[in-house]
């Protein structure tokens, strides 16, 4: 078997003169959970369905579990589960009705496709509204029934566009938690987001795509630990501040020298030290200089520092743009 | 086997989805049931429903699979559940097959509603029931996938029914249901003879009534060409189109 379970080499997508995705290559190793994080329009759902059959690549390889997926897409749609990017069951059925429904398309026999759709109802919380039918159900319902639907047939790799994009938050951590359960059960799973928070909580990698490339592709630890070299100290003090600014910083740099100080407010300031040292030190300096320390905590990065880092796209926009198109 | 049971149950939803839909009940059975009694109504003596009988067998077949398709393609295209099919791992061609079978069986359905009508109102002796069943198959099977076609080549339900009544309309005048194709002007005829629908019913006419003018032997052919030749169009067309 292959150490990786999808392997991606210079995949490209034209739609008739303009290139949606341009030679993209990436892997994901078995049991991984491998997140595409990019703004609307970067070509994370034409890659998917590329990898699915939904969409022929222009150009490029795909492996899927040792099977090309361009030459013989039949048997790697046998192994997949697909949760698009739209709750997509028929409105007619009743949410059983579709699950059942949806295993007897991957071959499943009849006995086993009525267990396993019971079992998922109760495990997705809708044993109450299986009944009813899917036009009934409110967006986070029909979300989570449409993540049912994709892995009742127990695919080995489940690819999820965007699972929590528009739905309730009590839903989206629900969905959340039941991607991380299928993962620790051995799924190999593949995700898009535009949630850097999603991304950063949920995949073991990720690949940041903008405007069809994939601009940098690692370990969210690794991607994190980078801006992480810098150790910043965020001090709150009190409002009464008895020596000027100025005087303040002058005095903090002759008792630490190369430190380096931001101020945020009039109130906060940022240390940043040469090297890493406990906190306790800076918090007796300010006591003694008459300034009581409220609150002192370490900054870490997140994903989102970086991404805004190597993309040089701020999050808000991304945002921006997602609501836009999603009120059309 | 798994391609078995995917087949069965696309069948099966389909079927027992779309059969009392709205759009189905409307053109599918009501319109034929209208036509028919029009036509009965019209004609009056026992005879002349004989003489009709295989025009408005055709008729219904023709409305009845036509519309059925572009309720379970189209619709199912615009809510994009049909793409949970396109992502099935079963091969296009069976998939398409699983997808227009239903129709079939509801247009051979639809066939028979008028001949229950007719039980009731002429004496049905001496007609070949078996040449008729088989004229009827082949009638759904073509104007099915002349309806697949349809379906893929437009986007909306509402575009496939008025697409669909460009083809039905010329249909019920050209293909020699009512009129007899030779009282036709010459100059309209060859279109009469492009119409699958024309070897349809003559090979009903025949069997009913053994009126037909054209060797059923070479109607049977006929629509197995259309036959083939529609179905292959429409997978490349979904090929080309759908799968993008
Ligand atoms: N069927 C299509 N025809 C033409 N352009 C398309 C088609 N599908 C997507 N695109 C374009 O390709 C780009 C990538 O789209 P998409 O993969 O949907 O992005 P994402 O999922 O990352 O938001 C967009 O500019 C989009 O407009
Ligand atoms: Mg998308």
């Amino acid at each position: 078997m292959d150490a990786n379970i999808i392997e991606v080499t210079n995949l490209s997508k034209y739609f008739d003169d303009f290139q949606a995705v341009k030679g993209i290559s990436f892997a994901v190793k078995p049991g991984e959970v491998f997140g595409f994080l990019g703004p609307n329009g970067a070509g994370k759902t034409t890659t998917i369905n590329m990898l699915t059959g939904l969409a022929r690549p222009t150009a490029g390889a795909i492996r899927i579990n040792g099977s090309d997926a361009v030459q013989d897409i039949a048997a790697v749609q046998q192994m997949i589960g697909i949760v698009p990017d739209e709750s997509n069951l028929y409105d007619e059925l009743s949410g059983y009705d579709n699950l059942v429904f949806c295993a007897s398309l991957y071959g499943v026999r009849k006995r086993e496709r009525e267990r396993r759709a019971e079992e998922l109802l109760e495990q997705f919380g809708l044993a109450d509204t299986g009944r009813r039918p899917f036009k009934a159900y409110s967006k986070g319902m029909k979300r989570k029934l449409t993540i049912a639907a994709g892995i009742i047939h127990e695919p080995q790799i489940l690819f999820l566009d965007e699972p929590t994009t528009g739905i309730d938050v009590e839903s989206a951590r629900q969905i959340r938690r039941l991607v991380r359960e299928l993962n620790d059960g051995g799924t190999t799973i593949f995700l898009t987001t535009h949630y850097i928070e999603e991304a950063e909580r949920l995949c073991d990698r990720v690949g940041f795509i903008v405007g069809g490339k994939v601009v940098r592709i690692d370990r969210v630890t690794a991607l994190m630990g980078e801006d992480e070299k810098e150790y910043i100290i965020e001090f709150t003090l009190g409002e009464g501040n008895s020596r000027p600014e100025a005087g303040l910083d002058q005095a903090m740099l002759q008792a630490f020298p190369g430190v380096k100080i931001n101020r945020v407010d009039h109130r906060r300031l940022r240390v940043i030290p040469e090297k890493r040292e406990p906190i306790a030190g800076f918090i007796k300096f300010f006591e003694d200089a008459g300034q009581p320390v409220y609150e002192a905590k370490i900054i870490r990065p997140t994903l989102e520092d970086v991404f805004v880092r190597i993309t040089g796209i701020e999050i808000a926009k991304m945002k921006r743009e997602k609501e836009g198109r999603r009120k059309r | 086997m798994n391609a078995l049971i995917a087949f069965w149950n696309i069948l099966l939803k389909d079927m027992k989805t779309y059969y009392l839909k709205p759009p189905n009940i409307s053109w599918g059975i009501i319109f034929p049931i209208s036509w028919t009694l029009m036509f009965f109504v019209r004609s009056g003596s026992a005879i002349d429903i004989r003489g009709i009988l295989p025009g408005v067998m055709a008729l219904s077949i023709l409305f009845g699979t036509t519309s059925m398709l572009s309720v379970t393609i189209t619709f199912e295209r615009r809510s994009r559940s049909f793409e949970r099919l396109l992502l099935a791992p079963i091969s296009l061609n069976l998939l398409m097959l699983a997808k227009t079978t239903g129709a079939i069986l509801f247009g051979i359905i639809n066939a028979f509603i008028p001949v229950l009508y007719a039980l009731f109102l002429t004496d049905l002796a001496g007609i070949n029931w078996g040449a008729t069943l088989l004229g009827v198959i082949f009638i759904a099977v073509t104007s099915t996938f002349l309806g697949l076609f349809i379906a893929v080549s437009v986007s909306e339900a509402f575009e496939a029914q008025t697409f669909s009544n460009f083809f039905r309309f010329p249909m019920m005048f050209l293909c020699g249901l009512f009129i007899p194709i030779g009282n036709l002007p010459a100059a309209i005829r060859p279109l009469s003879y492009i119409m699958p629908l024309t070897y349809g019913a003559d090979i009903i006419k025949h069997a009913i009534n053994r009126a037909g003018i054209i060797t059923p032997g070479l109607s049977f052919l006929v629509l197995l060409a259309y036959s083939i030749g529609l179905f292959w169009i429409s997978t490349f067309n979904i090929k080309r189109k759908w799968i993008y």
